[in-house]
């Protein structure tokens, strides 16, 4: 995945600044109460909606199992109407791919909007190795890239501004990108979202290459769909004179007849809309209308090595709605930067190991990201199982085991700080199967309760901090039974 | 029909005034309840963690030491979902791994037999009033395995509710975590202490005087933050409630 997150610490210590932050908590709290609210009851009006929520999973699973006819056929329809289709293996590959395409239209700026799978694979920042200025478009993006700022949400990637910091930001970097901010701009909605039609205004009418992601693919036409509110999108998508659309390889579907599910689910799960307002659809390139050249580039950056694990393939039905970062109350707390990726909350907690592996102190971190509430799971439009995947990849943490890396079988060693943990639950394990020796602990515990401090050295310091423990009590109930109830005949 | 108390690792060692709650209402309500000997963990803070494995031979013994009663009944949301929703998942996977039905087969008596307390009372026996007296001003906290794995819906405010001198108020944001979540308590303690204290505060803010769950995890984990921001609350498991009577009031 992307370079520009690369060397982050572990989500506890990310998370840690996060907490601290009340300006930044407050701004996330507001904004995922509001819009949790009101997907629960966009979700309400719809007497169907677990139906709809199976059908969407039935749809991805399948096509998920038949995905590489799925993609061939996808290709033939993209090329026989007129648009050329580049596999991308990896980043570095779909960066090469994008960048050779925008130098052959000798052009050193393009415009961009939703795509997520730009960011996973870093492509602005190659781009502009090779001297191309890539513009987001995406009102959100647009705060962000101007701001020097990382997304943290996947529907609002500036979940994490307030209007007064937007207002700064604006007025303090517009010039260096375009036209300016208007004298005076105020933090009022109206005038912050007029101060960026006009300057994005500009880079449309320019713009000869445009570079977009897609919601979905449909593979008996070859169209591609994006769903968006601003009409910026549908901007990028019909004025320049080539369109390159990266894409990743999961975001299939079957026929047309499939989107009549998604097309329902994904407004109310995001934005919770009964519809949202823009939906474009193009396919290949038409003489009279459009952009005269289309690429697509499909990207598998680790996709099929996730497909390749039974637990976790799931995460690869994601349509990027967003809702379970809105319900979830870690996300609420450490925000969207402490996830280390693009794909932040439950969803990037699965993802990003998948994709990215294990190996990094972050990557070996983001299971654990969790408290297993459950949240995640009830509000997701094509219920993936996030905790089980979680539990799925906290195994791989520690034990290691069987994993699929760039398409081979290797049997992955578990992360390196997990020994004493592995040993205390080996201990625990014994001592479980054991009664005997639970009675003992048990009865050590009770008899030296006096002398138990209420803050705990080691790793246990970190619950000590903050909360007091309970004070062990003086017999334990087994011990209570057996001298209350001894004489009766108990089973094993 | 032969009832077994599965009273939970955490509650065995630190909350035995729960176990005693428990045999004192089973009792009450006609109940002959055993306690096996030989139960220790259901190995769900294993599993959770990532030790799979580790997890197998608790689930085992577990089936062992309870496949012979009609019954098994225990005072933890969390605990009672291990049972039910992960020792069929363990079974699968197992078999996954190309070692068999064994493990599933083994684990398969006691799932469907194991239940929560209050699904116990409401499911199997039928009661919603236990003939229980506890004049205190009370708050519920749903707890997420309870509310989400087990659905345990409105059972437990239809007990609370049938408690005489028991005043129910409603807790805000009821449905959301209250942080512990086992070694997340620990490797998270940040965000989970930030968790815990919005939970105090809703509760707080019902004017209640107890706090009450089905699981004295969480109510470890919100209790040991309400002695830390020193709140007049306590928390209380929920059949310490059902246990109270008029003739012997639990405080
Ligand atoms: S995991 Fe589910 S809820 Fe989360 S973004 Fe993806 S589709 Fe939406």
């Amino acid at each position: 995945m992307s370079g520009t997150f690369v060397g982050m610490p572990a989500f506890p210590k990310a998370a840690h600044e996060a907490v601290g932050n009340t300006t930044l908590r407050a701004n996330l709290k507001h904004a995922t109460h509001t819009i949790r609210d009101k997907r629960a009851k966009a979700v309400a009006e719809l007497d169907d909606w677990a139906l709809l929520r199976e059908a969407g999973k039935q749809i991805k699973d399948h096509t998920l199992r038949h995905l590489d006819t799925y993609l061939v056929q996808l290709e033939e329809a993209v090329t026989a109407a007129g648009g050329t289709v580049h596999w991308a293996a990896d980043a570095d590959e779909a960066n090469r791919i994008v960048t050779r395409l925008v130098k052959e239209t000798g052009e050193s700026e393009v415009v961009k909007v939703k795509s997520m799978a730009t960011q996973e694979i870093g492509l602005n920042e190659a781009l502009e190795a090779e001297g191309i200025h890539a513009y987001e478009t995406d009102l959100a993006e647009l705060i962000v890239q101007l701001g020097h700022d990382r997304p943290s949400h996947i529907l609002v990637p500036a979940i994490h501004r307030n209007r007064g910091e937007i207002r700064d930001i604006f007025t303090k970097e517009m010039g260096a990108w375009g036209r300016p901010a208007p004298e005076g701009l105020t933090d009022t909605p109206a005038e912050l979202a007029e101060a960026a039609r006009l300057h994005l205004r500009e880079k449309f009418l320019r713009a000869k290459v445009g570079i977009s992601g897609a919601n979905f693919m449909v593979a008996e036409t070859g169209t591609l769909v994006v769903v968006e509110s601003e009409g910026n999108g549908r901007m990028c998508l019909t004025l320049p004179e080539t369109l390159i659309s990266v894409v990743g390889i999961e975001k299939i579907v079957p026929t047309w007849r499939d989107l009549e599910v998604f097309l329902q689910t994904l407004p109310r799960s995001s934005t919770a809309e009964r519809m949202n307002p823009y939906t474009s659809m193009w396919t290949g390139t038409s003489d009279s209308d459009g952009p005269q050249a289309f690429h697509l580039v499909l990207i598998d950056n680790g996709r099929t090595d996730t497909l390749a694990d039974e637990v976790g393939r799931q995460a690869l039905r994601c349509i990027r709605c967003s809702a379970c970062l809105n319900v979830c109350p870690v996300y609420e707390r450490a925000g969207g930067h402490a996830y280390g990726s693009v794909y932040p909350g439950p969803i990037g907690a699965i993802l990003s190991p998948q994709l990215r592996g294990t190996a990094s102190e972050i990557d070996a971190s983001l299971p654990y990201a969790s408290s297993l509430c459950g949240a995640c799971y009830e509000v997701c439009p094509v219920a993936i199982d996030i905790p089980e995947v979680l539990v799925h990849l906290r195994e791989r943490v520690v034990q290691g085991g069987p994993a699929t890396r760039q398409g081979n079988k290797v049997v992955l060693k578990p992360a390196k700080g997990h020994a004493a943990e592995r040993a205390a639950m080996r201990t625990a394990g014994w001592a479980f199967v054991h009664p005997g020796a639970l009675r003992a602990g048990q009865r050590l515990a009770s008899r030296t309760r006096r002398f138990h401090p209420r803050t705990l050295p080691g790793p246990g310091r970190a619950w000590s901090a903050t909360r007091d423990l309970p004070q062990v009590p003086a017999e334990s109930f087994r011990d209570w039974w057996q001298r209350t109830h001894g004489t009766k005949e108990s089973g094993k | 029909m032969r009832v077994a108390l599965f009273l939970t690792c955490v509650n065995d060692t630190l909350y035995p005034d729960t176990g005693r709650a428990v045999v004192k209402l089973l009792t009450r309500l006609g109940v002959d309840i055993d306690f096996p000997m030989g139960q220790t963990c259901c190995g769900q803070a294993h599993y959770n963690t990532g030790y799979r494995h580790e997890a197998e031979p608790l689930a085992r013994k577990f089936s062992d030491v309870f496949g012979e009663y009609d019954a098994i009944v225990t005072p933890s949301g969390s605990c009672g979902a291990m049972v039910r929703e992960l020792y069929p998942r363990m079974g699968e996977r197992a078999r996954a791994e190309g070692r068999g039905d064994g493990l599933a087969a083994t684990l398969a008596p006691v799932v469907p037999k194991t239940y929560e307390l209050t699904e116990f009372l409401v499911d199997v026996l039928g009661v919603t009033d236990v003939g229980a007296y506890y004049p205190h001003t009370v708050t519920y906290h749903p707890t997420c395995h309870g509310l989400r794995s087990l659905g345990l819906g409105d059972r437990p405010y239809q007990l609370l509710k049938a408690v005489k001198g028991l005043d129910l108020k409603e807790l805000p944001g009821a449905a959301e975590c209250c942080g512990f979540g086992g070694t997340f308590a620990v490797k998270n303690s940040d965000v989970s202490a930030a968790m815990a204290e919005d939970k105090v505060r809703n509760a707080g803010s019902t004017g209640a005087d107890v706090l009450c769950a089905a699981d004295n995890s969480c109510l470890m984990h919100l209790g040991g933050t309400m002695s830390r921001l020193h709140t007049a609350m306590r928390p209380v498991h929920i059949a310490e409630i059902l246990a109270s009577t008029q003739e012997e009031p639990l405080s």
